[in-house]
């Protein structure tokens, strides 16, 4: 009898505990949105700690705009459109990835343009030197010790 | 001679970028929304809760929306010269009351039913201009802060001005000075006003 009483508040125990652990289950079953949620909030800069993603920060308005976004996510928004809602609000800034337009051209090319003028720079840089080598011509003098230098095939024990 | 004045030219150019990206404030990020329909909502009034606002009944006048809130230590800063400018009487000036309750780090909303988080708001809010004093034509109550996301707030104070069309004219992010007062808001007003 006793034995069966244990059973019983066991099992009891064991059911309240899978009811308490049914709290968390909204985000377990919701993994799709959780998922999404994160690839976009990836892509995002939180405009209160500039660099770092909506995904990371645990500023208060990243936490509100994760809400919006987990929102529109459950009201059937497809990721451009979400993209779409917070450029509106925010501007181009918030993207990590910013679009390929006027305003932006320098930050796309800026780098590539000044690896150019580099390289360019560099190429007469050398080119310039290559010829001032070439101009100089050896005097008389070391004409013949270069000979010398040629013709001796052990210089330093020779010489001596 | 003239082997040292590229790399001296290419130094100054470089401290001139330098000198330069120093003076720029990281926080003053363009805003989409200026040039654009200032975006609607219908909010209830701080001083008149049963009423709502809505910003589509100040077509055909100029005005200006302030975002606020008590916990927001800059809005004490700009404070005095909103004060000072509704002495003036120049134009309407409406408070957006941003999350006065949750946007305070030191509340526990997790213990706050809604409508006892809408009585804090109104309370605090009220004791906040009651004491430093109260320069709105009237202020609204944003208390989740989704219109705030609406009009691109990320760092209160924030300062919109709009025009008879309803449009965005102007954003200021950060504590209004009387720098800004006169030499940004009062020029667009001047012009928008002809």
């Amino acid at each position: 009898m006793r034995r069966l009483l244990v059973t019983m508040v066991l099992i009891l125990i064991g059911g309240w505990n899978i009811l308490l652990a049914g709290e968390a289950a909204p985000l377990a079953a919701d993994e799709l949105t959780e998922k999404r949620l994160v690839a976009i909030s990836s892509e995002l800069r939180c405009l209160v700690c500039q660099n770092e993603s909506l995904a990371g920060s645990q500023a208060d308005l990243a936490n509100d705009l994760r809400r919006e976004i987990r929102m529109l996510i459950k009201a059937g928004k497809s990721d451009s459109e979400i993209m779409a809602f917070m450029v509106d609000r925010y501007g181009d800034f918030v993207r990590y990835r910013p679009p390929l337009k006027g305003s932006t051209l320098l930050l796309w090319f800026g780098p590539g343009v000044l690896l150019v003028i580099g390289l360019v720079a560099l190429l007469r840089y050398l080119r310039r030197r290559d010829r001032r080598i070439g101009e100089q011509s050896l005097t008389a003098g070391e004409e013949r010790q270069a000979e010398a230098l040629l013709r001796d095939p052990n210089p330093r024990e020779g010489s001596s | 001679m003239n082997r040292f004045v590229w790399p001296l030219l290419g130094f100054v150019a470089l401290l001139v970028l330098l000198a330069l990206g120093l003076r720029l404030n990281p926080r003053d990020v363009p805003s989409p929304l200026v040039g654009k329909p200032a975006p609607s909502f219908s909010l209830p009034q701080l001083h008149a809760p049963e009423e709502n606002f809505s910003p589509s009944t100040m077509r055909g006048q100029v005005w200006l929306l302030n975002v606020w809130a008590s916990w927001c230590v800059s809005c004490r800063q700009e404070h005095p010269v909103l004060v000072e400018w509704a002495k003036k009487q120049t134009v309407p000036l409406i408070g957006l009351n941003y999350k006065e309750v949750r946007g305070d780090g030191n509340i526990d909303l997790a213990k706050l039913s809604s409508s006892s988080e809408r009585q804090q708001v109104i309370e605090r809010a009220g004791a906040w201009l009651a004491r430093h004093g109260n320069p709105y034509t009237l202020s609204v109550l944003d208390i989740d802060g989704r219109v705030g996301i609406d009009y691109g707030v990320y760092g209160v104070p924030e300062t919109y001005l709009i025009d008879r069309t309803g449009i965005i004219r102007l954003k200021h992010t950060g504590p209004l000075t009387a720098d800004v007062v006169t030499g940004k808001i009062l020029p667009l007003l001047a012009e928008l006003s002809k």
